[in-house]
């Protein structure tokens, strides 16, 4: 009876994170929207509740009650499957993700190995889609962001790779600590000045990678090739209509929501607050992440607002000759600064 | 422990099927479809037996980058079914040979087993124990320290392997324009701008 209670425990967690990350989505794809919209200095949604705030459940209630329509030519199992895989790995990478001190579903030792793995297989849901639809415009958009999302998954890799030889674990819990107690706040002598501690500051440059990274990852704009609407009309998700295309969307912003929470508990140590003092440790752990979340989604979306779209070679050519290059080399000097100061973590 | 088991039987039973339906069904893309579940079944089964490193390594590798090329490939390729179906009867003993050799590989292995159980509880270096050391910390001791010039070696032979693969298809073709960065970057005024004085009422 022991395990049923474990069980039952565990779905509770997940129903519970599931429906917070769900209804936070459906604010952040209002926010992308406000923040786009005040760029350009327009309104952006603000007829649906007040100053529009209930746009998002308006969108979702019309994507579920139109008719989801099927090609004929469409391969239909494989077209059904692929917005439910990308929906279901972009969901399931949440299990590992620590929002608080202890607040993670499954606190397993791999859990940054695990994120890794559930993002490189988010283009199985793309390639799926833009084969299985049976038309020109989805497959090149399929190709297209296949070659991307596997060309950036390596720099990414190797951005990991240089915070974990400063923290010495796998787990994403133990980055987090690793980030609160040691760092160069410590080494100054101010160790109650814990927003030095985060790694931002001395991975500056892996910090700049990882973000640009994770935006090509995500397939945000400016590297948004696979749907870019001026060329390839909207891409592998051309054929989809109503409650597909729905999980697609869905699939791409927890997508997005996972990269900025990965960014967060990288480079901006979690839920730790920026000052170890008073004031600021009141406030829960879990507030100071979803602010440092929000901070970087408003990165996320300020980018898509101002810069313009990459060509596919420069795309390429910054992923394969610049980040590579540069990432390769900083796992290198970390490890080598490491070894000749003597930082290395105790094991 | 029940329930263990039933994930084992699960994972596997999942692994072996998916593993026949990919010679078995017609549509190559299903193919590398029934592979990658394949592939992830088995990841499973390395969760079960305490690698998670390994399964983790499995996913990322393996389906995220390996069968992402070959899917790649296999989509774009226009495949003739009647022409592959021709060649069967052609290939049949070559195939069959190497079954047979890895069927004999595998009673080997079990066999091994059976008549002497001793054999698999003798490591070269002793195993330690799960709750002292986590197992990515125990394969990084081991191929770092122990087998580190045969790490280093395997690896200089993907380097090798991968810059021949790059020697074989990289070709500079004549007439194809290119962008130079670094030419549009160190451009200058001087270079760029010629200021010309137009005489009047003559043009340039």
């Amino acid at each position: 009876m022991e395990w049923l209670t474990t069980v039952a425990i565990i779905l509770g967690k997940s129903l519970l994170l599931l429906v917070a990350l769900l209804v936070f989505i459906a604010y952040i794809l209002y926010a992308d929207r406000k923040v786009w919209a005040a760029v350009q200095l327009r309104r952006g949604p603000n007829v649906v509740g007040p100053w529009g705030l209930l746009q998002s459940f308006a969108d979702l209630l019309k994507f579920v009650l139109k008719e989801p329509v099927i090609p004929a030519g469409a391969n239909k199992g494989l077209f059904l499957l692929a917005p439910l895989v990308t929906c279901v790995l972009a969901l399931a990478a949440w299990a590992v993700i620590p929002v608080a001190d202890g607040w993670a579903i499954a606190d397993i030792n791999v859990g940054i190995l695990y994120i890794f793995a559930i993002s490189s297989l988010g283009v199985y849901g793309v390639l799926m889609g833009g084969w299985a639809s049976n038309s020109k415009y989805p497959f090149l958009g399929a190709l297209r962001s296949a070659a991307q999302m596997v060309s950036y998954e390596v720099s990414i890799g190797f951005v990991i790779i240089t915070v974990l030889l400063c923290v010495g674990s796998l787990n994403l819990t133990e980055i987090v600590r690793a980030q609160e107690v040691r760092g160069l706040a410590t080494m100054l002598g101010v160790p109650w000045l814990t927003v030095l501690n985060w790694y931002w500051l001395p991975l500056f440059p892996m910090f700049v990678i990882f973000f640009i990274s994770a935006l090509a990852e995500t397939n945000r704009p400016p590297f948004d090739l696979p749907e870019a609407e001026s060329e390839l009309v909207a891409g592998f998700m051309v054929e989809y209509a109503s409650t597909p295309y729905l999980l697609f969307m869905l699939g791409e912003y927890v997508a997005i929501m996972t990269m900025c929470s990965l960014t967060t508990i990288l480079f901006l140590g979690g839920w730790t607050a920026p000052v170890a003092l008073p004031p600021f440790t009141w406030i829960p752990g879990v507030v100071w992440f979803v602010v440092k979340v929000c901070f970087v989604f408003f990165m996320f979306a300020m980018v898509k607002a101002m810069v313009p779209r990459y060509r596919y070679d420069q795309l390429m050519r910054l992923g394969w000759k610049v980040f590579l290059p540069l990432s390769l080399a900083a796992v290198i000097i970390v490890a080598a600064v490491l070894q000749v100061t003597g930082w290395v973590p105790a094991s | 422990m029940t329930v263990a088991a039933a994930f084992f039987y699960l994972f596997s039973c999942v692994c072996v099927a998916s593993a026949f339906m990919v010679i078995a069904s017609r549509n190559p893309v299903h193919s590398v479809l029934f592979l990658i579940l394949a592939f992830v079944n088995a990841a499973g089964l390395f969760i079960l037996m305490g690698a998670e490193f390994l399964a983790m390594i499995l996913v990322v590798v393996y389906v995220g980058a390996v069968a992402v090329l070959f899917l790649f490939v296999v989509m774009m390729l226009d495949v003739d079914f009647a022409e592959l179906r021709q060649g069967f009867l052609q290939y049949l003993p070559v195939g069959a040979l190497i079954g047979v050799i890895f069927l004999i590989e595998l009673v080997l292995v079990v066999g091994s087993m059976a008549i002497d159980p001793e054999l698999v509880k003798t490591p070269v270096a002793a195993i330690p124990p799960v709750s002292e050391m986590t197992n990515t910390a125990a394969l990084g001791q081991v191929l770092y320290t122990r087998y580190l010039y045969f790490f280093q070696a395997s690896g200089l032979v993907l380097l090798v392997a991968m810059i021949g693969a790059i020697v074989l298809t990289l070709r500079h073709k004549p007439g194809v324009r290119r962008q130079d960065v670094a030419q549009q970057v160190a451009r200058t005024r001087d270079t760029a701008i010629e200021v010309r004085k137009v005489p009047f009422r003559e043009g340039v």
